[in-house]
């Protein structure tokens, strides 16, 4: 039951390069290599959740890993949230590392009162004791014709609450670095994976095929360099941003892309830095508006020097403001597409369409 | 790996004879053509917990009735197999959980209820949905999210909705709490009637269903909590979940009655005790019904890799709700098989229609998109992706509370 990260590693390529010998990998089988690398390393890992064990993962995450490192350490548990999810903050209390899985995101709202109330602030509460070192993980975000209840972000949510940190990565190499640095780290991380990525497969460098592989919570990624406006972006809005940068490069607008990474902490530097070059800024994500990730941004640098930089009034590119629709025409205007990007950055930039 | 429930069924039952379905008496008076118009037969022996008495498993049915329940089995068998059918042409998307298996559970105790009398249920509820009210359009309509569908499309397979009907809900669990909030408000408003909260073997063991078993019982509100125990639980068995599986006996202190879901008749007879206890103040009743599900948990869900194809054949053999209730119902002379064909082809030609309509039919318009967010919108405009192209809000649903 090699995962095609293992596989991967075996025959890894020498290029370096960004050219199709990189190596390929869906953002699933980093997870999974991540998991597993982390599992191997540390004994006191463990995962929980439902049908993460004989059924592989309800999204196929954890395949192999029952197989691999036995029922001690990957666990499936009962449809009860709230209860494993208790029960997985207290292990972390009592000095073990777990690994709770929420099938999806939706169903974490069973448990958010361990998450936030018995994960976030014990270490505080306890005047620094009794730190929680756990992740929470699962799929996050809007899904494809799941209606209402299954299709949403829990970025502000989850972001919202000192004493949690939290990462939303885009590609492989982020889904991995991230949650091994997550599975590492002393406090309790949340990370919200996209189903929509799952099976997307992306460049894994060399570097991020080693087990040594971490990525810095709290540091946003500049995954495309540009000069005349910032589009800030997290998880699959990444891929909106990029998509828009490449058409508005044909109109010659250089956008830069800057992909969060991580939600909190937020690393606004990145961005203060990327607008004092180019003065413009639209935030791109796929929540809804008030309270989301991109009125955090547009907050923050108001506060910032940045603000004196800017030429223009910040604009947010998110969701539409209601619950999500089954019907599939519905579904496709609720989120935002390439082009409201685009006209976004027009109206920011002056430009006619 | 074959849950318990299950095992001790199959003993029970030997093959193509349906076990203890025996017919014990048909004939009745008015004979006309040779058909009797009544016939009774005995049901599996019920299991009660801190009960001293159960319904009767001496069950009987009127040919009116017969025709009536075997309708009503065979339309929502036909529709599920249309309703998956759908999703494999992909005219379906995302979930689609199909009843098929369990259809004498929803029959039967449809059959027992009153007009004042609410169901609520949780994701497959497509056959719930029909037997409240809602034809095969509107239930096919809504998976394939058009705008006959009964919640217009926007709603999806999990999400339906009608008179004294509460859908349709996602989460596994949370529906169980609303319905003993909805016989709250049977028994503050004085209708007399109850509130059925059906729940999976996976969703007994949500901590919620605990709370609200405490409170039925602490303020004795007129809840059926009924467990449908199909033996899985996504890929899941009872015995991997659930450190006890006698799902009828978790209230504690909450009586309980186990029915054989696979007969309608046990099912009616059990629900009918169990409304009587309700509505005779008693307080709530947990009802299990033992019952299976043919396909996978949902349509992505080939459902073999955590069970075998031979107990699922098995149990079509040997249980099936819809062909063991026919061979009743013709054995006992209550109906004549030229009847039933007349019915089941009726029945095709419905849901044959209501596919026609639900593949031909038009999406909502797209202004519909921020429609009923609110009952009253206090807001001037709902905010799109972007602040240059708001949108305003619409009411359009019938809105019951207000
Ligand atoms: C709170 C919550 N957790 C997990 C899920 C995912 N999920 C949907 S159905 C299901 C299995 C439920 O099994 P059961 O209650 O036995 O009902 P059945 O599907 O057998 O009818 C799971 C785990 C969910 N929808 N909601
Ligand atoms: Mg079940």
């Amino acid at each position: 039951m090699l995962t095609s990260a293992v596989r991967g590693i075996a025959r890894r390529s020498f290029s370096t390069s960004k050219c199709s010998a990189v190596q390929q990998m869906t953002v699933r089988d980093a997870l999974n290599s991540a998991l597993d690398e982390e599992m191997e390393k540390d004994e006191r890992v463990f995962l929980l959740g439902e049908e993460v064990a004989l059924y592989d993962g309800a999204y196929k995450v954890s395949r192999g890993l029952w197989k691999k490192y036995g029922e001690k350490r990957v666990i499936d548990t009962p449809i009860t949230e709230a209860g494993f999810c208790g029960i997985a903050v207290g292990a972390a209390m009592a000095g073990l590392r777990p690994v709770c899985e929420f099938m999806t995101f939706n169903f974490s709202m069973q448990a958010i009162d361990q998450i936030i109330n018995s994960a976030a602030k014990t270490f505080y509460m306890s005047a620094g004791k009794v730190n929680v070192p756990i992740v929470f993980r699962g799929p996050n975000g809007a899904a494809a014709g799941v209606g209402a209840q299954h299709s949403q972000c829990f970025g502000a949510w989850y972001s919202h609450c000192p004493g949690l940190k939290v990462i939303s990565p885009y590609n492989s190499e982020d889904a991995k670095g991230l949650l091994k640095a997550a599975i590492r780290d002393p406090d309790p991380v949340v990370v919200l994976e996209n189903e929509l990525l799952y099976g997307v497969q992306y460049p894994m460098s060399d570097e991020a095929l080693s087990k040594d592989f971490v990525l810095p919570i709290g540091k946003a990624k500049i995954e495309r360099v540009g000069k005349h406006i910032t589009l800030v972006a997290h998880s699959k809005a990444v891929e909106l941003a990029l998509e828009a940068a490449n058409e508005l490069a044909g109109k010659g607008i250089e956008a830069e892309v800057i992909n969060l990474r991580s939600l909190r902490p937020l690393d606004i530097n990145t961005v203060v830095q990327s607008v004092a070059k180019t003065h413009h800024v639209v935030t791109v994500e796929q929540g809804w508006p008030q309270c989301g990730i991109g009125a955090e941004i547009s907050a923050r640098i108001s506060e910032s020097e940045a603000f004196f930089h800017l030429d223009s009034p910040v604009i947010r590119v998110t969701g539409v403001d209601g619950p999500m629709p089954y019907t599939k025409s519905l579904e496709a205007v609720a989120l935002p597409q390439t082009p409201d990007v685009i006209l976004a950055v027009n109206k920011v930039l002056g430009v006619s369409q | 790996m074959i849950p318990g429930c299950i095992r001790s069924l199959s003993r029970q039952s030997s093959h193509r004879n349906y076990g203890s379905w025996s017919k014990v008496a048909s004939l009745f008076s008015s004979r006309k053509n040779n058909y009797a118009t009544e016939a009774s037969f005995e049901t599996k022996p019920f299991r009660l917990h801190k009960l001293d008495s159960g319904p009767s498993t001496h069950v009987s049915v009127t040919k009116e009735d017969a025709l009536k329940l075997y309708k009503q089995l065979h339309t929502i068998r036909r529709m599920e197999t249309a309703a998956g059918n759908l999703y494999k042409e992909k005219i379906v998307r995302g979930f689609c959980h199909l009843y098929s298996g369990q259809e004498a559970c929803a029959v039967g105790i449809k059959a027992a209820l009153r007009d004042q009398d609410s169901v609520i249920t949780a994701y497959r509820a497509h056959g719930w949905t029909y037997l409240m009210g809602i034809d095969p359009v509107g239930v096919l309509a809504e998976l394939t999210g058009r705008q006959s569908g009964n919640a217009r499309g926007k709603g999806g397979s999990m999400h339906m909705y009608a008179r004294n009907f509460y859908g349709g809900n996602g989460i596994v669990g949370a529906q169980v709490p609303l319905g003993t909030g909805i016989a709250f408000a049977h028994k503050y408003q004085n209708t007399g009637g109850v509130c059925v909260a059906l729940y999976g073997d996976g969703a007994a063991n949500q901590g919620q269903i605990f709370e609200v078993y405490n409170i039925a019982k602490l303020w004795d509100l007129p809840c059926i909590f009924v467990c449908e125990n199909n033996g899985y639980g996504m890929g899941t068995s009872v015995e991997r979940a659930s450190a006890s599986t006698e799902y009828y006996t978790r209230g504690d202190y909450v009586p309980g009655i186990w029915v054989d879901g696979m007969d309608v008749l046990a099912v009616r007879e059990a629900s009918r005790f169990a409304v009587d206890h309700c509505t005779s103040g008693k307080g709530p009743i947990v009802m299990e019904t033992a019952t299976y599900r043919y396909s996978g948990h949902s349509m992505s869900d080939p459902g073999t890799s955590y069970r075998t194809r031979e107990e699922i054949q098995e149990v079509r053999q040997t249980r099936d709700p819809i062909t063991s209730f026919k061979e009743r119902i013709l054995n006992a002379n209550l109906v004549s098989a030229e009847e039933l064909k007349k019915l089941e082809s009726e029945i095709r030609k419905t849901v044959d229609d209501a596919v026609k309509i639900a593949k031909a039919d038009k999406e909502i318009p797209l202004n519909e998109l921020t429609t009923d967010i609110y009952a009253e919108c206090l807001e001037t405009e709902i905010r799109n992706t972007t602040p240059f192209n708001p949108l305003s809000h619409a009411r359009l649903g019938p809105a019951v509370n207000i």
